[in-house]
């Protein structure tokens, strides 16, 4: 395909983006580099600035100061039409009157591309719509419009492809469906995919890469697996899945290993695992997924005299909520294999977990940062 | 009894409406078969031979050509300006947009006896005399803000996403407004060609004032009316409603098989 939009390959770099709207910075200094063919997602509340991040790649936003820039080409003032990079937007914005044919057409025409027919019938049956080609956007489905979405981008193959929370309309079923379909489309393809979402299940299934955005800067950044295993602030350990958090004091180190001392009990937290800033009065939260603790088996950490004052059973789990004797309520799950069916509510029941489990965070942390943020309400 | 006016009084009531709506064209037509002598008051039997002769009477058809001639200039005038001023309003944020909002509505608040009178004051004081091109003038002001109003509320609607998934389409400016953003303003801006031509056609009040010795189709039924509207003025008024009904009918159609492709 002969194509300006393939010249300038290679990672997205941003540096020191800041975009502000009067006093107020969405966008706040932000810094990061997404390799070339990465699936790259950026994940946080709604007005964490991920948005506007998109929209100023995508060339639809200026930034205020700052650069953006692909490989070696600095696009950070380029017009939208005038860089290798094509978004598929949140409500899909299909061309009400033209073909879905025209529609997926549309950016090879403006290119100046005359034989479009080819291109277009390839990307159509990649999408698995190929006899939808005549039909106009309002007579399909919002699942079937979505994929035109992104093969109306993908078709001109560009240097990057930016996704605007492109399963925001979908229901639950389908957006499961489409999680991978997008993501079997990635890999087909080898564009760099950048995904804006705030569905971090979405984040986690799709992207190598995550980049967990507050407040118009980045949390963390990483793997889903490190993200989840290794959250190194309040914030992404409760933005992403769920996380008991309670606080404690650094009592000493031996060997590799942090004591931090827990309403009395000794807790062993391994010093790799322990990212909170050094603090005069050595306060930590100690933090630990409700999975990973077991109510039955016995480990190195235990907290004892907890009362389980709410159990939920959710299929493959069984969810309790458990109320330790300082006031705080934890949660655990543990699977449903036969092993926790006896406990009931009101039981007095010490919860477990091995200490490689264990993280620790900053203790002067806001213990609720991330939590009160519901990620369906948009 | 009851129960059957209960649940059809509605419809009783649909009914009177649109009979209370169509009567006065009902007559129109009916009278246009009149078999009329020198006034069309009473019915005097049928005949085809006003259909079959429009221009029969005198005057009349002139008086029709002027109005067509001066509907179809003011029409694409104002249509052009009034489009543009919409575009201006509806998708730009600039000083005193909220006071020109406000100032576009005012010749459709104002009198029209009032607009017609002082424009002819204003012609006269330029030494401009009455007759066709003031006409055309007066004519374009009056319909600039219906054609306005109208296109403003089709951009309103339009999701400005699409105009940005264009630009991000490799569209530029003017081929996302060629491509994308004209198409779908094309149905407003072409209802407010309609709206904009049948003002300008019916337009008797400022007509009257500005036209001078031109006789416009409004002003001959008018000035007829005292010595008896000749049949034909019925005839050229029940084809209009037809042409018009017509092009509605066929916009519709269109529209439907558009959608259904």
């Amino acid at each position: 395909m002969v194509d300006a939009a393939a010249s300038t390959k290679g990672d997205l770099h941003l540096t020191n983006l800041v975009k502000a709207f009067g006093d107020f910075r969405a966008v706040d200094d932000l810094s990061l580099v997404i390799p070339e063919g990465s699936f790259f997602a950026l994940l946080g509340p709604s007005g964490c600035g991920k948005t506007t991040t998109l929209r100023m790649i995508a060339g639809l936003e200026e930034p205020t100061s700052g650069k953006i820039s692909i490989g070696n080409t600095d696009i950070t003032y380029a017009k939208p039409y005038a860089r290798p990079v094509n978004t598929v937007f949140q409500n899909y914005a299909l061309f009400p009157h033209l073909s879905i044919f025209e529609n997926v057409a549309f950016g090879l025409r403006r290119r100046g591309i005359k034989d479009v027919k080819e291109a277009v019938t390839k990307v159509l049956a990649l999408v698995e719509l190929g006899h939808l080609a005549e039909r106009k956007p309002v007579q399909l489905s919002g699942g079937q419009q979505q994929r035109i979405a992104v093969a109306r981008a993908i078709v001109n193959r560009p240097a990057l492809l930016l996704l605007d929370e492109p399963l925001g309309a979908l229901d639950l079923k389908l957006r499961r469906q489409m999680q991978i379909e997008l993501k079997w489309i990635q890999t087909e393809v080898g564009l760099t995919f950048v995904h804006v979402t705030h569905d971090q299940e979405e984040a986690m299934t799709m992207a190598d890469t995550i980049a967990v955005m507050n407040e118009g800067r980045i949390e963390q950044m990483g793997s889903p697996v490190e993200l989840y295993e290794s959250p190194r602030t309040v914030f992404v350990a409760n933005f992403l899945g769920q996380s008991n958090l309670v606080k404690g004091k650094v009592e000493g180190a031996s060997g590799s290993d942090l004591q931090v001392s827990v309403h009395g009990n000794r807790i062993v937290v391994p010093s790799a695992r322990n990212f909170a800033k050094d603090n005069s009065d050595k306060s930590v939260l100690i933090g630990i997924r409700p999975e990973k603790i077991s109510i039955e088996h016995p480990e190195a950490n235990t907290l004892g005299g907890g009362v389980i004052t709410d159990i939920s059973f959710v299929g493959v789990s069984t969810q309790f909520q458990i109320q330790m004797p300082w006031g705080q309520e934890l949660s655990v799950f543990e699977q449903n294999d036969g092993g926790a069916s006896h406990l009931q509510k009101g039981d007095t029941v010490a919860l477990s977990w091995k200490p490689e489990f264990t993280f620790a965070l900053d203790g002067t942390a806001d213990v609720d940062a991330g939590t009160s943020v519901n990620p369906d309400e948009i | 009894m009851k129960r059957w006016l209960s649940k059809n009084l509605i419809k009783i009531y649909a009914f009177l409406a649109f009979v209370y709506l169509f009567i006065p064209i009902a007559y129109t037509m009916a009278f246009s078969f009149n078999d009329a002598g020198k006034s069309n008051l009473t019915w005097r039997g049928f005949t085809f031979k006003n259909w079959q002769n429009p221009c029969g009477a005198p005057e009349v058809c002139t008086a029709l050509g002027n109005s067509l001639k001066i509907g179809f200039i003011a029409t694409l005038i104002a249509t052009a300006l009034g489009t543009m001023i919409a575009f201006a309003l509806g998708r730009h944020r600039f000083r005193g947009r909220s006071t020109v909002n406000l100032l576009i509505f005012l010749p459709m608040a104002t009198p029209e006896i009032v607009l017609g009178a002082s424009l002819l004051a204003m012609f006269l004081n330029l030494g401009i005399n009455p007759g066709f091109w003031p006409t055309v003038i007066a004519h374009v002001m009056f319909c600039i803000s219906f054609v306005v109003v109208t296109v403003k509320a089709r951009i309103a609607s339009l999701d400005p996403k699409l105009e940005e998934a264009a630009m991000d389409l490799y569209a530029t400016e003017v081929e996302t407004f060629r491509r994308v953003t004209l198409p779908l303003v094309m149905p407003g801006i072409f209802g407010a060609a309609l709206l904009a031509f049948s003002l300008s056609f019916d337009d008797f009040i400022i007509t009257n004032f500005n036209s001078g010795t031109l006789t416009t189709f409004p002003k001959f039924v008018y000035i007829s009316s005292a010595r008896g509207i000749p049949a034909q003025a019925n005839v050229i008024g029940s084809s209009m409603f037809l042409i018009a009904l017509a092009i509605v009918l066929v916009g519709q159609f269109v529209s439907s098989r558009k959608n259904r492709v």
